[in-house]
């Protein structure tokens, strides 16, 4: 009776259930897939690898903050200042190396941990002073611009070839030099998708062995192998895009890294699962002797260390920093969480709804720009598409509740 | 023409996994007090819910008559058109209202969206005269006490001029005093030709106050009788549960053990008002292998000694206290948890559940460093373990992911005990356990804690309810405005003398 005897259930009983079960991501994914789609009906260019990978570019740092504010979010926080921090380290970034002279590395580690101090610094006032995070984060949202106009003295300030790698540049190739013309896949970026479904399929089994051993039900065979094999061909349809142009860019390795990293933190760890219980209901959080204000702390530290990272790569893809740079960021940011199904309550959201949140607000931009589109009509195309996915989500819980 | 004023025929109600009504036929006449009872999840909130439009028409199934004209209400507005009130055991007031303005919330009489006051003020007064009340119109909400609440709600909705009142587990968090208040004035309505629904798991009110019963069980009509004579507390528990429950607290002896908790001159200060003692020079102990009651009043400070002691209450705290004899530096629930030190709250929606999270998460909320490593949270012995505890406790979900909010009253206050049992406490504080809770999982939660005694824990449980005290303790002690009162053995307590020292009496 307690557990869900999957015997009981047919199939399509069970193919519903996870369904009903994962509704929000299911649709945004769908949405996802519809708006790419009527690019590609639109535009001749969009649907080429070429293209592909550009937005894959493009969203790469979004898709890294977006992860950090989910945290933030579904602790029942936010996050105003993440466009601040992400110019002001940028900045920082570019002028140690074009200024201090230091190297790659070691701009990039001092940049880290800016990152981290100004998350404590945040998270110093919303956890240990109770101040409230909105207006911690608009206060630190001036005092991050005015430092980053402070140290750039309004000039651009350009990084080196070898930085901005990270932001523009793919892993190089092992064997064969290709080009996109030849349609020859990128050798590296094809090991590399070997190497993450074997992981992949290791994980699903290993799983399904473990419930085995503990007597619990496991889906029947049949869709097991489906659901990995939608999996993997998801998974090898990604890596193609990306191999039949120039490769994997590095930003992607990185995204697909703290992807990971913050989809196991918020799933498997203890961490995670206090995060959401703060923000589903902070009395019950405390008396479950949940340190809250320590956790706090260290989910904007997080917040803090992916908007360094974040202005790591978007400087490098620009290839400058500049006292502009990273202006109402925090707005594509915060909107990828939210389209990616975080509740703005508190207490919900993932990771991979953030990541396909930011690609359905970087996916919306590209393909406008290509239609050409202004950038009035493409402002406000994006602000309904925010409205209405909030919209949709509340309305089918609505129904379900 | 019938002579009912409401009638349900043949509801079904489905929830992903659980149909919750099934056929569930259900009539009131004019001007009767209609009782409904039911174990847990039996589907009496859910009916409810049905009749007064939560749940709009299309998402059940069957027929609802009132003065035998169909109705087909699509959200509360209709059926409070149709004169059908709901007052719910949570009470949804505004508190930092004053009383009319809390009345009048949402119906004001107003003109160009300009309130015209003096009419809701004078309304107001004439309303709660006839809920009892003689309070002010002006004063704030938070001022009142829970059972004056209570009455202000249930002003409000003779405000909307009702003819079907219902009450979903009003006395639940009353004290003996304020429910029998509220029993008067639903009598009074009843005379004036409203029909009350009631809901309640207090069976000896049931039988006091209700003229008709209807039984639910596992979203089924079992019966419906009047109360006469010949129905008995018995015989309605036997309706509810299908079977004979022949005893309802399981008395075992028990021999104290050594002493775990020893308090020296507990005294905490009001964190609003500074020099205003909430708890003045307490002291007790408590041992192991016991159950030691806390009787009292409403508002005697029961709640904030414990909470104090357990680190989530108060800032200015004066004395000590040892665990194990050593004294005992907590300075949160962390801290407390880490000694064998657990708390389940009163309050459970506010306090104890995380809402939003499935019934395996919040049982392993307070132990998750039990089931976790460095390859994070152990899925498999998270389900493990809360299989475990929704079999012990038979918790009724069709899923251990079930949401807790889904859950009916009584099945997620196990979810909350489950969540300390899990914990392995030493010294467990149980706060109104069984709260809302019906007779056979009260019967349950009283088998439970006689396990733990077993097993050598302490147990510390403060009631409102002093046949529940009276059943299990072993020890009494009885609280007033603060300071303790008496310590009694449960051999030589009594009612009456828990009464008169809860009432002040030296
Ligand atoms: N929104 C919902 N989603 C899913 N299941 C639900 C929902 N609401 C209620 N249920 C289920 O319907 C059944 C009846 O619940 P209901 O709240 O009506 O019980 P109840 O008789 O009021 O119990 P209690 O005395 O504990 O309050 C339960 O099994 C419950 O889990
Ligand atoms: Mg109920």
């Amino acid at each position: 009776m307690a557990t869900k005897s999957v015997e009981k259930y047919s199939s399509l009983e069970i193919i519903k259930m996870s369904l009903r079960n994962n509704i929000r991501q299911y649709t945004m994914f769908i949405a996802l897939i519809g708006i790419m789609l009527i690019f590609s009906l639109l535009s001749g260019v969009f649907f080429t690898p070429r293209n592909l990978s550009t937005l894959f570019l493009q969203t790469a740092h979004i898709a890294i903050l977006a992860s950090g504010v989910v945290l933030v979010i579904v602790a029942g926080h936010i996050d105003l200042s993440i466009g601040a921090v992400v110019g002001l380290t940028g900045a920082i970034a570019a002028i140690l190396q074009a200024h201090y002279g230091l190297g790659v590395l070691p701009a990039i580690i001092i940049t880290l941990a800016v990152g981290a101090l100004i998350g404590l610094w945040q998270g110093y006032w919303v956890a240990y002073r109770d101040v409230p995070a909105f207006i911690v984060t608009l206060a630190g949202m001036m005092i991050f611009n005015g430092l980053l106009l402070g140290v750039t003295r309004g000039e651009t300030i350009a990084t080196s070839s070898m930085f901005n790698k990270l932001g523009q540049d793919y892993i190089p190739t092992l064997f064969f030099i290709n080009s996109p013309k030849d349609m020859l896949p990128h050798d590296t970026t094809i090991i590399f998708l070997v190497f993450v479904i074997v992981a992949y399929l290791w994980y699903e089994l290993k799983r399904r062995k473990e419930r085995i051993t503990y007597g619990f039900d496991i889906l029947p065979i049949k869709l097991f192998a489906l659901k990995i094999a939608l999996v993997i061909s998801l998974i090898t349809a990604v890596f193609l895009i990306m191999a039949l142009y120039l490769g994997i860019p590095y930003s992607i390795v990185i995204l697909m890294v703290i992807g990971s990293l913050y989809t196991f933190i918020t799933t498997k760890t203890t961490f995670g699962r206090h995060v959401y219980a703060i923000g589903g209901n902070k009395e019950a959080a405390k008396l479950s002797g949940i340190n809250i204000r320590q956790r706090t702390l260290w989910i904007f530290i997080s917040s803090g260390i992916l908007g360094a990272i974040g202005g790591i790569i978007y400087t490098a893809r620009v290839g400058s920093a500049a006292a502009s740079a990273g202006q109402g960021m925090e707005l594509d940011v915060i909107a990828a969480a939210i389209i990616g199904g975080t509740s703005t309550l508190g207490g919900q959201g993932t990771i991979v709804g953030a990541i396909i949140g930011a690609l359905v607000m970087t996916t919306l931009n590209n393909g406008m720009l290509l239609l050409d589109v202004g950038t009035t009509e493409r402002l406000i195309v994006r602000g309904l598409v925010l409205l209405l996915a909030v919209w949709i989500d509340i309305s089918s819980r609505k129904r379900d509740a | 023409m019938s002579n009912y004023v409401l009638e349900m025929e043949n509801i079904i109600k489905d929830f992903p996994g659980v149909r919750a009504l099934n056929n569930v036929n259900f009539k009131v006449r004019k001007g009767e007090i209609h009782a409904l009872v039911g174990e847990n999840g039996a589907g009496k909130s859910t009916l409810m819910k049905v009749l007064s439009g939560v749940y709009p028409y299309g998402t059940y199934e069957g027929k609802i008559l009132i003065d035998g004209k169909e109705q087909n209400f699509e959200n509360i507005k209709d059926s409070e058109a149709a004169g059908i009130g709901i007052i719910y055991q949570e009470l949804a007031l505004v508190k930092e209202m004053n009383i009319a303005e809390n009345i009048y919330l949402g119906s004001e009489f107003s003109t160009f969206g300009i309130i015209n006051w003096d009419k809701a003020i004078s309304k107001t007064t004439g309303l709660l005269n006839e809920v009892g009340l003689t309070e002010n119109p002006y004063t704030k909400v938070v001022h009142l006490g829970i059972g004056k609440q209570q009455l202000v709600e249930i002003a409000k909705a003779l405000s909307k001029n009702v003819n079907i009142l219902i009450f979903d587990e009003p006395t639940a968090a009353l004290n003996e005093d304020d429910s029998e208040n509220l029993l008067h004035i639903i009598r009074k309505l009843k005379d004036q030709g409203i029909s009350c629904i009631y809901i309640s798991h207090k069976l000896k009110e049931v039988k006091e106050i209700a003229d008709t019963i209807t039984i639910l069980r596992d979203g089924e009509t079992i019966e419906t009788y009047s109360n006469g004579e010949n129905v008995t507390v018995d015989k309605i528990i036997t309706g509810m549960v299908g079977r004979e429950l022949t005893q309802l607290y399981p008395r075992k002896e028990h021999t104290a053990g050594e002493v775990v908790l020893e308090v020296k001159n507990w005294t905490v200060y009001n964190p609003e008002i500074p020099d205003k003692k909430i708890i003045d020079g307490v002291s007790f102990t408590a041992k192991k292998g016991e159950i030691l009651g806390i009787a009292g009043l409403m508002g005697a400070g029961r709640t904030e000694l414990m909470m104090s002691l357990f680190g989530a209450y108060g800032v200015k705290k004066l004395g000590e206290f040892y665990i194990d004899s050593e004294k005992a530096d907590i300075k949160g629930p962390r801290d407390a948890i880490e000694k064998g030190f657990c708390y389940l709250s009163e309050d459970r929606k506010k306090n104890g559940l995380v809402l939003m999270m499935d019934i395996k998460e919040n049982i392993t909320l307070a132990s998750l460093d039990k089931i976790s490593n460095i390859r994070g949270i152990n899925e498999n012995e998270e389900i493990k373990i809360t299989n475990h505890y929704v079999n012990a406790l038979t918790i009724k979900t069709p899923s251990i992911e079930q949401k807790t909010k889904n859950l009916s009253g009584g099945n997620q206050q196990k979810v909350v005990i489950s969540k300390w049992l899990m914990a392995a406490p030493k010294i467990l504080i149980l706060d109104e356990p069984t709260r809302g809770i019906d007779v056979g999982a009260k019967y349950e939660i009283y088998n439970i804690m006689n396990d733990l005694i077993d097993k050598g824990v302490s147990i510390i449980m403060i009631s409102s309810e002093l046949p529940e005290i009276l059943g299990i303790s072993d020890r009494i002690l009885v609280m007033h405005e603060g300071k303790l009162t008496a310590e009694l053995d449960w051999k030589e307590a009594s009612q009456e003398k828990i009464m008169h020292f809860a009432t002040g009496g030296r």
